[in-house]
């Protein structure tokens, strides 16, 4: 029945792209529109095509527009972001490589407790730790600053990043340990030697998952920093409340597009990393 | 020495997850306000927080909500399995546009579908425009539907995630079993039904309680889409702890809102854990 074969091929096809359509529209009317005025938007609804090309929505929102009483665009929050995102990413991730490699090739009594504990911080409701951390940042004088997020970052992601490193390393064989600590090697050195060089895809996929976890995050962004001090995602959400009135849909759709891009493009060039993060988590 | 750089990380995020938790557990006890002060209050906190309108609407809201969520996004993640399980041409391509909204925050999701949703200026504006004038299509601004809207946008978000998790599930199924399938002439719709389906039972029960929790957990995807309006209409649990911990500076029942949060997480994830040793142990008695 090469017909009936060839249909339900067709059907197939026809629902796969019918989907795609409908998982591609945002993205689509975001990156048309941040190229539309603001009135051909109002007028003509948000999905529609440019009638010319407004590159100044790029340039306006980066660095000429007003965010609470500050007009210096979005581009002050964007680094923001960064300079909490790489420092936080970073040493998270190797803390929890060290975390991981402890628990896993260094057993001691105890161990499977303070990982089964470490672990259930991947599953405690940020809601469950606010208050602490405003009296804990309060206390260290870093309330409403970027050292503070970054902090906040590292202790919170410190959960993930062991649960990630400690389940690939119990597959490195404990003979090779055993040699090496016959030959001498100490705690540094086999890390140093043996399991950082084998470490290189677990890290990439801890690295993926901490950027677009900590780029992404907005509680802790908005709770704990406030005007020039905050994230891109609390400050996205304060110009569109600010702009509630009359909003400006060019320039606050270039502005998402270029919060979205930092993770698009690590999505982009490492997705395949970053489907195994979202796998290491579930299935294990 | 090595002692000196292991236990400091270990002892952080230990006391962290353990502290932390203790301390809004305490929190939630008190009579604290703007500032948390520990002269202990009993349950009065819960008892009024459970008589709160907010409450009530936020637990409604989350019912609906995370049922038409995990409803909707495992059949959508499971139909986009099923088709790119069929050799499909291009199968990366596809996988790729299924999965971006992962890489996405719920802030830039929530503000685009804030938009195509806006009647003024999104879908029903289209359909105006195009001539269909009786076209409606308000559930944004509508005190019922409201919530309907977090659905869309929280599938729109999340079936990717199912359809990965679901298909790599299908993709580890004995071809042995498959084969016999085949010989005993059974059709593809009745292997799925038979044979694929009660095989990955224990991926379709994890995929639903990461769902769940991620439910539960929903907070930015509604601040950004709807703010938990119009008035209170879409609001759900986090929203409500945020707002009693930081607007109304009452932080008492802002943490004993959390905890009830911690509860219903707990409702989902204590019978999951319990079901895993159980599969564990079953698994261990075979080998």
């Amino acid at each position: 029945m090469p017909s009936r074969v060839t249909l339900s091929r067709v059907a197939i096809h026809a629902t796969l792209i019918a989907f795609a359509a409908f998982f591609l529209v945002p993205l689509v009317v975001v990156a048309l529109n941040s190229l539309r005025s603001t009135e051909d938007i109002a007028h003509g609804g948000v999905i529609g095509l440019p009638h010319e090309l407004m590159w100044s929505n790029f340039s306006g929102t980066w660095s000429g527009y007003c965010i609470a009483q500050h007009c210096d665009g979005i581009q002050p929050y964007f680094w923001n972001s960064m300079r909490m995102v790489i420092p936080a990413t970073i040493i998270s991730t190797l803390l929890g490589a060290l975390n991981g490699y402890s628990l896993s090739l260094w057993r001691f009594r105890g161990d499977t407790i303070v990982f089964g504990i470490m672990t259930l911080g991947v599953f405690l409701p940020e809601q469950m730790r606010l208050v602490p951390w405003v009296i804990v940042l309060r206390d260290l004088n870093l309330f409403n600053t970027i050292s503070g997020l970054v902090l906040i970052h590292i202790v919170q992601g410190l959960s993930f990043t062991t649960l990630f490193c400690r389940n690939y390393y119990v597959s490195v064989p404990q003979d090779l340990l055993k040699a090496a600590r016959i030959d001498g090697a100490g705690y540094f050195r086999i890390f140093w030697r043996i399991v950082l060089p084998l470490s290189p895809p677990i890290l990439i996929v801890t690295v993926i998952w901490q950027f677009t976890g900590i780029w992404n995050e907005y509680l802790y962004g908005v709770t704990f920093s406030s005007g020039e001090h905050q994230p891109i995602t609390a400050a996205l959400i304060a110009l569109s409340a600010r702009l509630s009135d009359a909003p400006q849909y060019g320039e606050q759709s270039a502005a998402v597009l270029l919060a979205a891009a930092p993770t698009l493009l690590v999505y982009l060039f490492g997705g395949r990393y970053f489907l195994r993060g979202l796998t290491a988590g579930a299935v294990k | 020495m090595p002692h000196l750089v292991i236990w400091p990380p270990i002892l952080v995020s230990c006391a962290y997850v353990l502290l932390f938790s203790a301390w809004t557990i305490w929190v939630s006890f008190t009579r604290s306000t703007l500032m948390p002060d520990y002269s202990w209050a009993g349950w009065r906190n819960y008892s009024s927080m459970l008589a709160t309108r907010n409450w009530h609407i936020a637990y409604t809201n989350l019912f609906i909500y995370g049922t038409c969520f995990v409803v909707f996004t495992m059949a959508l993640g499971l139909l986009l399995a099923v088709l790119i399980d069929q050799r499909i041409r291009a199968e990366n391509i596809y996988r790729a546009i299924f999965l971006y909204p992962l890489a996405v925050s719920f802030v830039v999701t929530g503000t685009v579908w804030g938009w195509l949703l806006n009647p003024s200026i999104g879908i029903q504006k289209l359909m105006h425009d195009i001539g269909w004038t009786s076209f409606r299509f308000e559930w944004l601004i509508d005190q019922d539907m409201a919530i309907y809207t977090v659905v869309i946008a929280g599938v729109w978000q999340a079936s990717g995630f199912a359809m990965a998790l679901l298909l790599a599930g299908l993709r580890s199924v004995d071809a042995d079993l498959l084969k016999a399938a085949q010989i005993d002439g059974a059709g593809p719709a009745r292997t799925y039904l038979r044979v694929v389906f009660p095989t990955i039972g224990p991926i379709f029960i994890a995929v639903l309680v990461m769902l769940l929790q991620f439910a539960i957990k929903t907070y930015d995807l509604v601040v950004a889409l709807t703010a938990g309006g119009p008035g209170l209409a879409s609001t759900l649990p986090t929203v409500v702890v945020y707002d009693f911990m930081f607007q109304r500076s009452e932080l008492a029942r802002g943490s004993a809102a959390a905890v009830m949060l911690l509860g219903s997480l707990a409702f989902v994830l204590v019978p999951y854990g319990l079901y895993r040793m159980w599969q564990q142990r079953k698994a261990r008695a075979h080998a």
